[in-house]
């Protein structure tokens, strides 16, 4: 398969970015996961759990007769040393790992897990300090999956070069940027895998990419460009897969800093773009225009949420209204690379550019080198600027509260819009400690309501994430999360 | 002569202190903390005094220089901050891949541009002058990712003649103790292997040569044609020399002397990492090493990586020296 970049490291528990994840999802497996096609929670290593009433206390009763890649038993025992190693700093191999997303996940170390116990052979006991909604969807992430203990305690800081798990493939040869390949593993304890041998080959240039795919050298690509699409689409060797993401691209408009602290300013900037047409225009049909702060497949979703359709008008009523009767200057800063979320970011800057003008508002289009926008709109130097976020795991409070609640707005601020609003904060609290799907959904839309009124980004889109392979290979999935799995995948001859 | 080479080896060394002495300016004199640049901006300032401490960036400048002298000497620059190797053997494993390439498009250049070249001085100002002319302003001209894409394009997806990317079949496994994929895929002996590591070698030499080739074939032809016209040639030609022996005998190697330092120095710049070419035929060699070590912000293999690549050049502008000694026994400078 080729995708984009290399893995930076294979420990999961260690790492950030989605080529490594890419991997690790193949060789690992976590207590819970997601389902094939949804983020709904199905068993993995852990058959089945409980919670108390306060929901504080969390009972996982384990797999039998799991063995890692390397021979050892998996009990509870495996799971209680890898916790132990990502959330207590005096563990002895924590100083191996930075563990970023413990820390995020979490709140800190060890955060809101307070113990993780073994109180029998398969069966391992979670402490929290506060009852947490998403617990068993964060569980499923890439990132809390099941090292093999004597691995860990034999390899330390270079684990990552040497990752063993209890999933479906295990790691043969890693040469750097050149090709990591991974053999089915003969001890896996679910049904075997359909294909002996998966290659994941970096090709950075897409279109030598798609070439390959055309050929046949690769059976599957990642990173497929929105034109790229058309012409995969015309190969009738080829399958263009593309589904709904779970992902949002928005303009924040950053309301610490004026004109932008006034609500009738932002909801005139929500009128006079034309997000429809920038959509249909710039996204090739890849996505639906955004209205809601979290897309359709996320819990609290509204579909009624009341649309800011494009009207001129309306916008330089509500900016003489705002005491800007022929507008302002200001500046527009727009990403420098393609995400899955904006094909091409600098049309969609330019776009709105245009339809601003039309209102009297003069702007100025901004962009830096990836690192420096991301830092920089942290830190808040921005009037407005485009961004986008892909869930992490299909909880709303990884959308709502990672970017909209004021906690998030402290700099470097992933809340880039700087919004804070203490009613969508009390909300958004109170719904992380409830476990009534809802109830929450409740709580969320009542949030989504308020957002919308104060108007603190643009919703731009929700996009497609989209994936071609070979008409070959059958039986794959793609997950919103946007991780690979190849397990149930076969390749016909 | 032998005088002569000395010379030119002992003037290596404040060379190589010069360079050593620019690579570690470039670290420390540019703005920005690299503590932090590695660490990112959400570190806390205990974890940058902690790697400042680890990497002796609090110290005085002048130790830290004397450190860094001391790593250049002994080969260790301290471990990647991305694979935890050691950063010098992380830029040795990538370098075969890059001589590899370099050394083949320089062949094919070399071949080439003689063949052009020459032609073009016996037949000046003809249809084939012009046509190689053509030829050569085109190669120079050429951006190299576009005529990469361009054989891709040809070579790999419409004729299927040869691959795309990487320096081997992906399902291909065997040991490669040299990192020379062309050495090592000959020592196991196995033909299909052999036959996919220089297929893959083909198009992204032959993309990396055209520039040296075209520069060497107008080189070749205004030196040769600057040869042909003096005084001795026509004394040759006087005493009844055959016109080949004359090119072939008296007139090429007087007109190589300018082409060998052209060539010694487009070969240096190959070596240097052909970022453009490593990128679009996924080729792991050390241009794309640092481009990778820009992005992670791996200082330690960031700073093995430039040294390497500057001491590479200067050791083959010395050798080309030597050549140049060697082909015209006139020169012995100072």
């Amino acid at each position: 398969m080729g995708r984009e970049g290399d893995a930076v490291k294979l420990d999961p528990a260690d790492i950030t970015d989605g080529e490594s994840a890419q991997v690790t999802e193949n060789i690992f497996d976590t207590l819970v996961t997601y389902r094939n096609s949804s983020t709904q929670i199905k068993p993995d290593l852990a058959l089945s759990w409980s919670r108390s009433k306060n929901g504080e206390i969390w009972i996982f009763h384990l797999r039998h007769h799991v063995r890692f890649q390397d021979g050892t038993k998996f009990n509870a025992a495996s799971v209680v040393f890898n916790f132990d190693q990502w959330m207590n700093p005096k563990d002895p191999y924590h100083k191996y790992g930075k563990f970023i997303y413990w820390q995020t996940m979490w709140g800190g170390f060890p955060g809101k897990v307070k113990k993780v116990q073994a109180i029998g052979k398969y069966t391992v006991k979670f402490t929290l300090s506060q009852p947490v909604a998403p617990f068993l969807k964060n569980l499923a992430m890439f990132c809390f999956a099941i090292s093999s203990p004597p691995a860990v305690k034999k390899w330390k800081e270079d684990y990552f070069k040497h990752p063993v798990g209890t999933g479906p493939f295990k790691l043969v040869l890693w040469q750097r940027n050149e090709r990591i390949v991974l053999d089915r593993n003969p001890y896996y304890w679910g049904e075997k895998p359909k294909i002996k041998r998966l290659i994941f080959v970096p090709i950075k240039d897409s279109t030598t990419r798609m070439l390959e795919l055309e050929r046949g050298d690769i059976d599957f690509m990642t990173g497929v460009n929105v034109e790229e699409v058309k012409i995969l689409k015309k190969d009738p060797a080829v399958r263009v897969l593309a589904k709904p993401g779970m992902n949002i691209a928005y303009l924040a408009m950053n309301c610490e800093k004026p004109p932008f602290n006034q609500i009738a300013v932002r909801q005139a900037v929500r009128y006079a773009i034309n997000i429809k047409k920038i959509v249909e225009k710039l996204y090739e049909g890849l996505a639906v225009p955004a209205v809601n702060p979290i897309p359709p497949m996320i819990l609290g979703y509204n579909p009624r949420l009341k649309k800011f359709h494009y009207n001129p008008r309306k916008a330089k009523e509500l900016l003489a209204k705002a005491g800007f009767p022929n507008g302002f200057s200001t500046t527009l800063w727009y990403p420098p690379i393609s995400r899955q979320y904006i094909p091409d970011p600098k049309a969609v800057a330019e776009a709105m550019q245009a339809d601003l003008r039309k209102v009297g508002i003069k702007v100025k289009l901004i962009t830096y080198d990836w690192g420096s926008y991301l830092y920089k709109t942290e830190m808040g130097e921005h009037s407005m600027a485009i961004l986008g976020w892909i869930g992490d795991n299909g909880d709303p409070d990884d959308f709502l509260y990672a970017l909209l609640d004021k906690t998030n707005a402290v700099k470097p601020a992933q809340n880039i819009a700087f919004y804070t609003n203490e009613k969508v904060h009390r909300l958004l609290l109170q719904a992380q400690k409830i476990f009534n799907p809802e109830k929450r959904k409740i709580l969320y839309q009542q949030a989504i309501l308020i957002i919308n009124q104060d108007s603190p980004w643009v919703p731009i889109a929700y996009a497609d994430q989209i994936v071609a392979f070979n008409k070959k290979v059958k039986g794959f999935h793609l997950n919103p999360t946007g991780m690979l799995r190849f397990q149930n995948v076969e390749e016909n001859p | 002569m032998t005088r002569y080479l000395m010379k030119r080896i002992l003037l290596l060394i404040p060379t190589l202190l010069g360079v050593s002495i620019l690579v570690f300016s470039i670290i420390h004199l540019i703005p920005g903390d690299p503590a932090v640049a590695m660490l990112g901006q959400h570190a806390t300032p205990q974890a940058v005094a902690r790697l400042k401490k680890q990497l002796g960036l609090n110290r005085p400048l002048y130790i830290q220089f004397g450190k860094f002298m001391e790593g250049v000497v002994t080969l260790n620059l301290g471990r990647s901050t991305q694979t935890n190797e050691p950063a010098f053997q992380e830029v040795l494993h990538h370098y075969p891949a890059t001589i590899e390439l370099a050394f083949t498009a320089m062949l094919i250049a070399i071949f080439f541009s003689f063949s052009l070249g020459v032609t073009a001085a016996c037949f000046p100002n003809t249809w084939i002058d012009y046509a190689v002319n053509i030829f050569s302003l085109t190669g120079i001209s050429m951006p190299i990712f576009w005529l990469g894409l361009l054989f891709l394009l040809l070579f790999a997806s419409h004729w299927r003649l040869f691959p795309f990317s990487g320096r081997v079949f992906p399902g291909y496994i065997f040991p490669t103790p040299t990192h020379f994929y062309t050495l090592d895929s000959l020592l196991t002996g196995n033909f299909k292997i052999i036959k996919d590591v220089f297929g893959h070698l083909f198009l992204p030499s032959l993309t990396l040569s055209t520039i040296p080739l075209a520069i060497l074939t107008k080189t070749i032809r205004g030196s040769l044609l600057d040869v042909l016209h003096q005084e001795y040639i026509r004394t040759a030609y006087a005493k009844g020399v055959g016109r080949w022996k004359v090119i072939w005998k008296h007139a090429l190697k007087n007109a190589l002397i300018p082409v060998v330092t052209v060539a010694g120095l487009q070969f240096g710049y190959l070596l240097g990492g052909a970022i453009l070419t490593e990128t679009v035929f996924g080729w792991p060699g050390i241009g794309r090493l640092v481009v990778e070590a820009v992005k992670a912000r791996d200082y330690p293999v960031l700073q093995a990586s430039v040294l390497i690549i500057a001491f590479t050049f200067v050791f083959i502008n010395t050798f080309t020296d030597f050549i140049y000694a060697y082909t015209d026994p006139r020169i012995h400078y100072l």
